[in-house]
């Protein structure tokens, strides 16, 4: 795909510079003449929003990160006054916090949109793990985030998921030790995570690169499955690519936009606005919506695992449910290897595409899940949840590549275009390769 | 596909309402709280001045007697459309601690508008104690942190209402819904009952209002109902005083939002109109 740069400098300062720094020429290569499938729908504008809500997630951080103050005594009263006093203070804040929903609505439909193309398939393995990684990130940032209001499902927050930590076997207490700088969610806990919450983004950002350098190298997938086989296939990012994703990302702003202005609040939770209080533990702890699958499978296990008919424990149920929880993201690294199918795209495999929106659903009912107390009912629905989820992964993903008989597929992009249109309208132009 | 998708969500919908309806039974709270129309819902919701300003009456003749407002400075009160002067004066009705002087003494002088409201505590371990143990919660951001989760399925149609007055309908139900306990229930020493109540049936807090209790001179009703209603809109604002610039600023964003995605919509159509895709 990245074949020879068609970058021309004209001015004498341009032709100055690339050969100096070739900065121009690398932009102009990968944002400009950077060759796209020409069907690509919606589904893939979501990397270039992905990409803006980082950059307006670090903006408005390091703005609020000035009127912040990391200490458990003020932190609360630090946030209300920046929301309070400061010129837009609120409007700021607001946009933070719901920008981290959002960005987490986005970066699902971005996976979900992956995973239903096949974009982790050969030769995009790395590509897609590097997104995981990013997506890994984005948690550890996101939650070390909720944790800085230091409202009271911050604090409970924070004592739960360090706990987490607790259970690894032997080292556990020491692990969660360091990570609160105490015995306990304080002080030290709050300087530690605000520090940490102020570099992770950085780092996200350092691995976005990578993840689009790789993506550049293989290009994108597209609708069809069928890898770029001639020019007639692409068309150059810059004007066609830049001004869809444009649109798209205008239209997710309203909708972040109606959020941050009109239900500032509908996303989070109200016990955060109780300042932290170590002496009251709230009703029902629950993290933000984002993350309620995955507490929904770390709930799922509760019970010992050990040798039947003895009474040796191998697994304890906590150790169990954090293990289950990190297993439901690790296993996402492995499935360009679980997925045994010769075909990328869903839309030629009538089987796993059924398969597909029942791992779709059953991901949303999880969260759903998630937020129910671990109570009566919702305990079996939540191992059957997690149970599918799993086999999503284990079970059909491998099995159904040898068992299923995939639809024909087109010969390139261009037959299925120009074949669901009858004729190129008209000259198109061609991009650079 | 698309049959397909409808089917399984249609599947998982059921199962929803099915556990939905099963449990729940010994959540509180035990009535939902009443829906009420505030003047501050909706895109263009602003606030009833005249009401905020009874509704500080009713907080300062009756609830600041147990109730801080921490985060609130006498200065946010032009808010409420009182003159500078009348800010003054309201504050000097308060003593506050400031120093040390020169002679390194702490001393007491009436308060001036910049000062934070005075709370009827020196700290909440004295509130507490002056209160058979319980703490009267602050009221800066009540109305934003007594929010009761809507369920499903309203939580999802909340969000095409724009609903977003869980919080002030939740506290105007509670201070209106005191009543007799049913057959059968015993209620705590010292608790009152009430089905509103969030976390339990019965609260510490006696009812704290009555018909009459506030001379009102604008000539609303001295009812409790309309006591209820005024200092909970007054609660909405002091948790949310920014609430009218935020959805006036709202309403001009995605305007403006609107009209560039139209634009940027026929741009997108005319760039790609070359090209069958």
């Amino acid at each position: 795909m990245s074949g020879h740069s068609t970058y021309n400098p004209t001015s004498g300062f341009g032709k100055w510079m690339d050969a100096r720094l070739p900065l121009a020429r690398l932009m102009h290569d990968s944002f400009v003449s950077y060759p796209v499938p020409r069907n690509l729908n919606a589904f893939y504008t979501f990397g270039g929003i992905l990409m803006i809500m980082l950059v307006s997630q670090i903006i408005t951080g390091i703005v609020i990160a000035m009127h912040y103050v990391p200490d458990a005594n003020v932190a609360f009263e630090s946030v209300h006054l920046l929301r309070r006093d400061v010129s837009y203070g609120g409007t700021l804040q607001s946009w933070h916090a719901v920008g981290a929903s959002l960005f987490f609505f986005a970066v699902y439909i971005h996976i979900f949109r992956g995973l239903y193309y096949g974009s982790y398939k050969a030769p995009r393995e790395i590509l897609w793990i590097l997104g995981v990684v990013i997506f890994l990130l984005m948690m550890a940032t996101a939650f070390m985030g909720y944790v800085l209001p230091w409202g009271q499902m911050s604090f409970w927050g924070a004592q739960v998921i360090t706990g987490f930590f607790s259970a690894i076997p032997l080292v556990g207490e020491t692990v969660r030790e360091y990570l609160l700088g105490g015995y306990s969610v304080g002080n030290a806990t709050l300087n530690r995570f605000f520090s940490l919450h102020y570099l992770l983004p950085f780092m996200i950002a350092g691995i976005v690169i990578l993840h689009v350098w790789a993506l550049h190298v293989t290009g994108q997938t597209n609708p069809t499955g069928v890898e770029v086989k001639s020019k007639q296939d692409v068309i150059p990012f810059t004007p066609y690519a830049t001004v869809k994703d444009a649109l798209a990302l205008v239209v997710f702003m309203i909708i972040m936009a109606y959020f941050v202005f009109y239900m500032p609040d509908y996303l989070g939770h109200a016990d955060n606005y109780i300042p932290a209080n170590s002496n009251v533990t709230p009703a029902h702890i629950v993290p933000e919506w984002y993350f309620l699958p995955f507490y929904a499978i770390l709930r799922a296990v509760d019970f010992n695992i050990g040798i039947p008919f003895t009474e040796i424990v191998l697994i304890d149920s906590k150790l169990g449910g954090v293990l289950a929880m990190f297993g439901s993201i690790a296993i996402l690294f492995l499935v360009p290897w679980l997925d045994t199918s010769s075909v990328r795209s869903s839309n030629y495999r009538p089987t796993y595409k059924v398969f597909f929106w029942l791992f779709v659903v059953n991901s949303i009912f999880l969260g759903y899940l998630g937020s129910r107390p671990a109570a009566g009912i919702w305990i079996p629905l939540m191992k059957g949840s997690t149970f599918l989820y799993f086999a999503h992964f284990l079970l059909v993903m491998p099995l159904l590549g040898f068992f299923e008989k995939p639809l024909p597929r087109p010969a390139s992009i261009t037959d299925a275009v120009l074949g669901k249109d009858g004729k190129e309208t008209a000259a198109a132009p061609v991009a650079a390769e | 596909m698309k049959s397909t998708f409808i089917k399984i969500a249609a599947v998982a919908t059921l199962a929803c309402t099915f556990a939905v309806g099963s449990v729940s039974a010994a959540d509180y709270p035990k009535k939902k709280p009443r829906e009420q129309s505030w003047s501050f819902s909706g895109p263009l919701g602003k606030f009833d001045k005249g009401q905020l300003q009874r509704g500080l009456q009713v907080y300062t003749e009756v609830c600041s007697a147990c109730h801080s407002l921490n985060l609130l400075s006498y200065r946010n009160l032009a808010d409420l459309g009182y003159s500078d002067d009348q800010i003054k004066n309201y504050a000097a009705e308060y003593e506050v601690q400031d120093g040390p002087n020169d002679d390194g003494e702490m001393f007491e002088r009436p308060a001036r508008p910049a000062d934070r409201f005075k709370g009827p505590y020196a700290n909440d371990k004295e509130a507490a104690a002056a209160n058979n143990g319980a703490l009267p919660p602050d009221f800066s951001l009540l109305a934003k942190a007594r929010a009761p989760e809507r369920g499903f399925p309203t939580f999802i149609f909340d969000i095409f209402t724009m609903y977003a007055e869980n919080g002030p309908d939740y506290i105007h139900s509670l201070l209106t819904g005191y009543q007799d306990p049913p057959e059968g229930t015993e209620v705590g020493d010292g608790l009152h009952y009430n089905p509103y109540f969030a976390a339990g049936e019965a609260l510490a807090m006696g009812p704290p209002l009555s018909d009459e209790l506030v001379d009102y001179t604008d000539g609303s009703p001295m009812t409790v109902e309309q006591y209820s209603k005024d200092v909970t809109a007054f609660m909405a604002w002091a948790a949310d005083p920014q609430l009218e610039e935020r959805k006036q600023r709202g309403f001009i964003v995605i305007l403006f939002l609107l009209v560039f995605a139209g634009l940027l919509y026929f741009t997108k159509k005319k760039v790609w109109s070359d090209l069958s895709h």
